[in-house]
This record gives C-alpha cells, structure tokens and sequence, in this order.
C-alpha cells in the first residue's frame, strides 16, 4: 500500500538521516580504494612512465613483468619470507600462549614484554636488527670479543642468506602478537569442555593435541590471515634493514613496485606489480572476510 | 585481558614447570634485548660502540647522542635534528585520529543501529578497503594530491590517513555497537530522541573502551607508517619514521650508531608511551579487530 | 471503533508474510495480552502498534487517529521492554524523565511528575543510582516509572516478567493488575507464559504462525478453546487431547475410548450436538482438573462420568497430585487431591467431568460447536 503521503517528515528524516551520515565515508572509500584500484588496474594495461599516460598496451606490462628477474627475486623471497614468517610466528606464538596459560607467576610482566615490539614502527625494528646482524659491529663482534673467535654470522651481507635476516627481525616484532591471539583464544575455551575431557582420562599432552588445539581453529584461522597480509604488504622493515640488497637480493613486491613506480620510471610495470599484490591479498582475505560477515547475519 | 585464569587448565609436573618458566624467560630476553642494547649504546660515546662490546654498560655516560638526534643530527641536507619532523608527526597523527574516530562512531552507529539494505555490502567494502596492499593506491593518491594541491604536505598525509583508517575505525565502533542492547534505542525513539540525540546521550556515554581501543590503534598505525609517508611527504613535510631512516641510511660521514639509536628510540617514544599507559586495552583492541574481524 | 483499532494488519519481510490480516480493537482501558509461542509475530505486532516497525498493510489507530507512518515518540504510546532498556549511563531519576525532556516539558513539571511516579512504585530512594546498581526487581520498577511518566494513551508491555525469578515474577505480576486497576489504563501485554496471560488480562489473543487463532476473554479462551492448539497451549499441565469414537447409546452421544488395558470405555458427552458425528473419529479434550476421585468431583456438574483405568505415574506437587495415565493411546493427566491414596500400577476409579470436556475436528482441529 503506498502510505508515503501518511509518513511524518521526523519519521522520514530519521529514516534519511543515517544514510546522510553514512555517505561521506562511503564516498571517500569508493574513490580512494576502489576508484583507485580501478584506476591502478587501468595504468597496469597503458604505456605510463614516469607520468600516467592512457596508451593502450595490453598484457604488455604483464609478460614484461614476469621477464624481469627482479621480479622473479621479490616473488621467490616473498614465498620464502611469508611461509617462514606465518610458521615461525604461529609456532612460537602458540608455544607461548600455551605456556602463559599455565597459571605462570608474573604474566602480567611477561605478557607486556612480549607484546611491545607491536608498538614499534618497522623503521625502528630494522634500525636495530640492522646493527645487530651486522658482522662488524653486532652480534658477531661481541662474541668475539667474548672470545668466541670463530663465531661467524654473516647473513646480512650474503646475498642468499640476507632474506633469512628479515624473518627474524619480523618474528621479532610479530610473534607476541601471535601469541596474544592464542592466548585471547585458549581463555575463551569453555572449562567444562576440559573438565569433561580430563574426566574422561585424557592426558596433558592429549587434551592439547586432541581437544584444545583443534578447538583453536578460529584463532589459526586469523592469525594465518592477518600474518600473510601483513607479509604481503611488508616494505618499512625491508627498506629499513636492507634496503632490498645486497643489490636486489632482499626485494619483495611491495619494494619492486616503489623502485619501477617511482624510481625508475616504469609504472605501468609498477601499477602491474601492484595490481597482482592486490589479487594476492583478495584471494586471501575476500573468502575469509566473507565467512565472517556471513556468520554474523 | 583481565580474562579469569583457568582454574583447572592442564598443568605440568615440575620438570615440565621449570622448562616452561626457563623457556618464557629466554623469551622475554629475546624481545627485550634488542631495546636493551639500543638504549645501553644510545647512551655511549662512539668510540665505546665502534671498539666495545654492545651488551655492556657504557663506562662514560653521556646524553649528548640524545641531543644530537633530537636537534642538530643531519636528516638530508639540514643539520636540524629529528625535532620538526617529530612535530610534523604528531601534527599529522592528531587531527587524522580525532577525524576518523569521530567517522568511525557514527558509521559503526548506523551500521548496527539503523541498518538498512545493502548495509552489509557498505561495510564488507569498508572491511576489505583496510586489508589492501596500499600499493595499488599510491599512483592515483599521489596525483589526486597534486590535483588537490596538498601534495608534500601534513594536510595531504592527514587527509590519506583518514580515508585509510575509516575502515577500521568503522570495524571498530560496529563491532562494538552490535553487542549494545537494540532495545534501548528503541527505548529511546519511544521516549522521543532523535538520530543524533540518541548517540550523544544514550550510546557515546557508553563508549569509553571502543574509542580507547581505536585512538591506540590509528594512532599507532598513523605514526608508526612509512608507505605515506616516504611517497607523499618527504623533504620538510616528512613524519617521523622517514626522518629516521633517512638520518640511519644518510650515506655520508661517520655512521653514528648512538644517534640512530637514540633516534630510533625517540621515534617509538609515544607509540611505546601510549602502550605502557594503555596496553591492556590496545591488546582487547588487537583481539576485537582481528579475531571477530 | 475502539480506543485502539488493528485493522486488517499484516506484515511482510521482503516475500514472506509473517503477520496475516490481524483483526483486532481495542476498549479504552482495556488490558489485552498477546500470548503465543516464540515467533508466532505477538512482538511484531506490538513494534507495529509501537511505530518501532513498519505496516505492510492495513491500519493501526489510536484514539481514532491512524497512526501508520507516525513517529514513535508521537503517537502518545510507551513502552516496558523484556530487558527494561535502561539507559546505563543515565541515573533512575534522568532515566524516568528523559522522555519528557525529549518532548520539552519544562524542568519543574518534570521534577513533580518523576516525583508522583516515584512515590507510587516506591523507588523515591533509588532515584540518584545507575541502573547497573539496582536488582532485576528494583529495575522493572523503574522502567514501569518510565512508561508511567508518560501518562500515554496505550502502555506496551513486552514480555516485560521474563527476566525475573519465579518468586519475583509472581510479585511483579500483582502488582502490575493492581496498577491497572487504579489507574485504569489501556494496556497491550506480550507474553508467552500463558499463566501471565490469563491472571492479568481482561481479554486475549492467543497467536501462533502469525494467525490470532482466537481473541476472547480469559474464561472464554479456557473453557471454550477455538482449536487444538489454544486447548493445549493455554493451561498446565495442558489439556489432554486423545481420538476418541462417538458412539450413539440409548440416543445420547459417547465418546469410545481406549483404556490403559484396550479394552473400550465409553464417556456420555453433556452436549447433544455430536449426534451428527456418530460413527466418526474425533479428537476428545478434558483438562486435567476435570479428571479426579470421586470424593473431589466437582458436585455442580450434572454430568460426571466413571472410569476405571491402570495408574501410571504419581507426582505430588504439594497442592495436587498429578496423576498420569494411558487413555485413547496417549499419556493422559488427571489432576487430583494432594492426600488422594493412589498408587502407581494400581486400578483406580476416576471421576470425569464430561461437562467441561470439548471435542475437536479431527481434520481442521477445530473445535466443534454446540
């Protein structure tokens, strides 16, 4: 029945009012992150340099960039960084959470120390390792001097080893952060569950294996989530602990796609490099951000 | 996380105890030394760092590394110190919290409160617009700016932080918001309030936590971000972090490590000051926005 | 035309309609409760009269004014909702008067009205604390306060006992009927307790799969039930319903049964009307408190008829004792004296009161007319 005419105005203003409030922000991100997106995928497809130009190429940038053995380096680096990052700090996250849980003495000092490196910009974490990891001054050095002559640790100057240096420095900063996943996750298990299982004769080691980590699931599920975009997107820290070297040993995408966008003058290749660290990223996280909000109806 | 302890989580015998303890403290020592050693050598005389040992104490105590970071170490061309580049950062990192806070609560109200069809659509490309690699925004961002005339500026470094930091702001506030009571502004519409009257004096009266939780957040995020900054204002403009690495990476002169150093610990001063005051909450935040995401 | 007019109202969400052409009007200080089941549309309609959710068709009307698009706060209406909806941050005194401050009354009437409401909920000493510090008692009062305040045309009540103990909640419910009877107000009550229902209403309307399946007073709806499901859902223990024959003895209408043993029993009905039904199944409703000993049937029936059946299940609960048993296939209940001797296993001879049985259509579960 149209009844619109019967409407008060207060009824049809507070019926308006949130979607005028909603607007502006609504606007904003469809201009900046998909007009932009759009916009990067168009440049991907054009003959850009060093300023946007709207020559149609094709797949041009796309076999282009897939020739360039940088690029080849920064994908290699970036399987190789992410899948020792996600394990590492996954492993030593859930080590610790479920260490925590064991009603430890000074959780309250412990659980701050772990977590203060998340505080940290990467530029500060890379400053560090940096010096550290140097054979010169860091960590080689002093053991040196300690009298450990033979001591050696070199990774930062060896160009196949050097992208091993940036795991570190990255679980460093990361895996506390892990570990408060873990930890929010294993106190919100419910009690009876584990009184039940441990009623039923299951031993320390089983009630972890059998019922407490598969029931962690959700938790697993976030920080796989969270930690590769994180790894995906990572540029401060490389740029702040190797600055991509030696030479380019250390590139990941998100370096590669600064140097040709801005450096170099390539940017039609770098909108092409960019465009595929998004699809990366989507595969990822659409189906997980789907599940979610699915759930929540 | 004041979450109650488990009463009967399964417990280890005394063996098992004394590793874990051990295993915790190695740990702890693993994160802590790093910024023990940074604070121990900013605190050095060259000389001592270039020759010593890092773990040592310095035998000659000095603040004179402090100073130089702060006001006359070289960041580019000018000998001014990190000191204008820090207010360039809080000057950038102030107004873009305040703005996308204030967004974030409104937009997590009528996402909850008022929802209407395709609400859903609207927040799942919010959600997604926080998870993008910004790389694929920076060729049209910096031209946009241009166009806008803001470019190499903090107004244009503010302006791209609160369009990136809606997103989770909003996740925020929503997420938050859903869990209060519809009833009571239902109670509220009854009683004769209006659209912003129920969110002035029934729902932000009951927001403490969530906007501790998101002004930690963006302003960790914001100040701690390099990507931005390093693309759209290097030079006069530049925020904190790109000052640092620029005074690390300055490839001429002596490398003064008790500088960087000292640097490096002044730009995680207010991030590491304002988890100190309110970890507990940044951590409840962290968990809010990532495991409910 | 009533004080408060549902006319023909339905309610869709997208395809599917939830509420069908409800029918229903409303005296002025009558107290009408919607009771039914979870999900059978009983709050919908009470958000639809409340303004809280749209019509999809139809008319709701107030005082003759035809409220369908109106703002909630201006169709003079308040509300008790089943979590109070206190405001948390707001003291019981601001709590109570925020509607009124919301519709500009001026400070001084404010202060004189909370303080009316006050002294008659008796909450005068709880008017300076937070919600968060009162009991669930001590809160349903102050959302009472709230409605009250308001002095509106119609008070909605939304299951607002469900989150009381059962002590408290038999309280609460006296004193809400003694309220109404003082100040004569009209009410719409939700409820799915049916025992809420029947001792706070002068009429109502008992709703299932978004049907009223039928609207009349409390007697009516107990005595007279329109079909299986309101015999069933009103009163505990519910009604028995068991398929019984109607057999024609002597001219008179019976119902066949079968006893806990199978063998055929036969009840000669108080009404004339199912000789038409003779030879046919039909489904035979008696409430257990017509089901007794002898000594307790009820001696102003004219209509009292012998069973002799197997004891199955005693259960004592202090001012009766249950009684259960198998008649006509199913667990029947019977409702009888708390010294009564029974034992289970035993065969006992019970008192039925024809007089107060219905017989139902098998096919439509209606209950058939006299």
């Amino acid at each position: 029945m149209a009844r619109a005419a019967s409407v008060d105005m207060r009824t049809r203003m507070q019926e308006l009012l949130p979607k005028i409030v909603l607007a502006p922000s609504f606007a904003l991100v469809l201009l900046f992150v998909y007009g932009f997106i759009a916009f990067t995928i168009y440049l991907s497809f054009t003959d850009s340099r060093m300023l946007p130009s709207y020559g149609w190429e094709g797949w041009t940038n796309y076999s282009k960039l897939f020739r360039i053995r940088e690029w080849d380096t920064a994908i290699t680096n970036l399987a190789i960084f992410a899948s020792l990052y996600i394990v590492i700090c996954t492993i030593i996250g859930l080590m610790l959470a479920i260490f925590l849980d064991q009603k430890i003495r000074g959780e309250g000092l412990l659980r701050p120390i772990f977590l203060y490196p998340m505080a940290l910009s990467f530029i500060v974490t890379g400053t560090a390792w940096k010096w550290f990891l140097d054979p010169g001054i860091g960590i080689e050095n002093t053991m040196h001097l300690w009298g450990w002559e033979s001591f050696e640790f070199g990774w930062i100057k060896d160009r196949n080893m050097a992208i091993y240096t940036i795991v570190i420095a990255a679980v460093w900063q990361s895996s506390g952060f892990v570990m408060a996943m873990f930890l929010a996750g294993l106190r919100g298990i419910d009690n009876e569950i584990l009184k039940a299982a441990q009623m039923d004769g299951a031993s320390n080691w089983q009630l972890y294996r059998r019922i407490i980590i598969p029931l962690l699931r959700p938790a697993f599920l976030s920080a796989f989530v969270i930690l590769s975009h994180l790894a995906i997107k990572s540029y401060d820290l490389v740029i702040a602990l190797t600055g991509g070297g030696p030479g380019n040993a250390t590139a990941v995408p998100a370096t590669f796609m600064y140097s040709y966008t801005f450096t170099r003058n390539q940017m039609g290749i770098g909108a092409a490099s960019a465009v595929i660290m998004l699809m990366t990223i989507a595969a990822i996280m659409v189906p997980y951000l789907y599940a979610e909000l699915r759930e929540k109806k | 996380m004041s979450v109650a302890s488990q009463d009967n989580a399964a417990s280890v015998g005394r063996v098992g105890r004394t590793f874990v303890y051990l295993t915790l403290l190695l740990f702890a020592l693993f994160y802590l030394l790093p910024f023990f050693i940074m604070l121990v050598n900013s605190l050095k005389p060259l000389g001592e760092i270039t020759g010593g040992n890092m773990i040592a104490l310095p035998q000659d105590w000095t603040i004179a590394p402090w100073l130089s970071a702060w006001s006359t170490a070289q960041i580019g061309v000018e000998p001014t110190g990190l000191k204008p580049y820090f207010w360039n950062s809080i000057r950038m990192v102030v107004p873009a919290v305040v703005i996308c806070t204030m967004i974030g609560a409104l937009n997590g109200y009528v996402l909850t409160k008022w929802r209407f069809r395709g609400d859903t659509i609207v927040f799942g490309l919010m959600l997604f617009s926080c998870f993008i690699p910004f790389q694929i925004v920076l060729i049209p961002m910096a031209r946009i700016l241009g166009i806008l005339e803001i470019s190499g500026t903090t107004a244009g470094l503010v302006l791209v932080h609160v369009v990136y930091g809606i997103g989770f702001a909003t996740l925020y506030y929503r997420n938050y918001y859903a869990a209060f009571p519809t009833e009571l502004v239902r109670a509220a519409q009854i009683d004769g309030a209006g659209f912003f009257q129920i969110f002035y004096r029934i729902l932000l009266p009951s927001s403490g936590p969530i906007t501790v939780v998101c002004v930690i957040w963006l302003f960790t995020n914001i100040w701690n971000d390099f990507l931005f900054g390093a693309s759209f204002a290097s030079g006069d403009a530049a925020p904190m972090t790109v000052a640092l690495n620029n005074l690390v990476n300055s490839s001429t002169g002596v490398r003064e490590y008790n500088v960087h150093f000292a640097g490096a610990i002044l730009a995680a001063l207010p991030t590491l000051l304002v988890y100190i005051v309110a970890g507990r909450f940044f951590v409840r935040g962290l968990m809010a926005g990532s495991v409910k995401g | 035309m009533g004080f408060l007019d549902i006319n023909n109202v339905t309610k869709s969400y997208g395809a599917v309609e939830v509420l069908h052409k409800v029918d229903i009007n409303v005296e002025e200080g009558e107290f009408l409760v919607l009771v039914g089941p979870s999900g059978c549309g009983k709050s919908t309609l009470l958000n639809m009269i409340a303004g809280l959710e749209g019509i999809t068709s139809g008319e709701i009307s107030i005082k003759d004014r035809v409220m369908n698009g109106v703002h909630p706060s201006k169709r003079n209406i308040a509300m008790v909702f089943q979590s109070y909806a206190l405001y948390p941050n707001m003291s019981v005194g601001k709590n109570i008067t925020f509607g009124l401050e919301m519709h500009g009354t001026p400070k001084e009437e404010r202060e004189k009205a909370l303080k009316d409401v006050a002294s008659l909920l008796q909450i005068d000493h709880l008017l300076d604390r937070k919600p968060g510090q009162l009991s669930g008692g001590q809160r349903q009062r102050v959302a009472m306060g709230r409605a009250l305040v308001r002095d509106p045309d119609v008070f909605l009540f939304d299951e607002p006992l469900s989150n009381l103990d059962a002590k408290l909640r038999v309280d609460m419910r006296t004193e809400i009927k003694k309220l109404h009877q003082n100040l004569k107000t009209t009410v719409v009550y939700v409820t799915h307790d049916q025992i809420e229902a029947m001792t706070l209403s002068t009429r109502i309307a008992v709703m299932y799969d978004g049907y009223v399946q039928q609207l009349g007073t409390p007697k009516e709806i107990y005595d007279t039930p329109e079909n299986v499901f309101v015999a069933t859902f009103m009163g505990s223990p519910a009604m028995n319903v068991m398929p019984a024959t109607v057999e024609m003895i002597e001219g008179a209408p019976h119902a066949k049964i079968s006893d806990s043993e199978g063998n055929h029993v036969t009840l000669a009905f108080a009404q004339d009307n199912l000789a038409d039904w003779a030879g046919k199944e039909i489904l035979l409703g008696i409430r257990p408190e017509a089901i007794t000993d002898p000594e307790a049937a009820d001696r102003d029936s004219n209509r009292i008829e012998k069973l002799a059946n197997r004891v199955g299940v005693t259960e004592p609960s202090g001012a009766d004792t249950f009684v259960t048993m198998t008649l006509g296939g199913k667990d029947i209940i019977a409702r009888m004296r708390a010294d009564t001797t029974v034992a289970a296993g035993e065969m006992f001879d019970f008192a039925v009161n024809m007089e107060k049985a219905v017989a139902f259509d098998p096919k439509t579960e209606a209950r058939i007319k006299p």
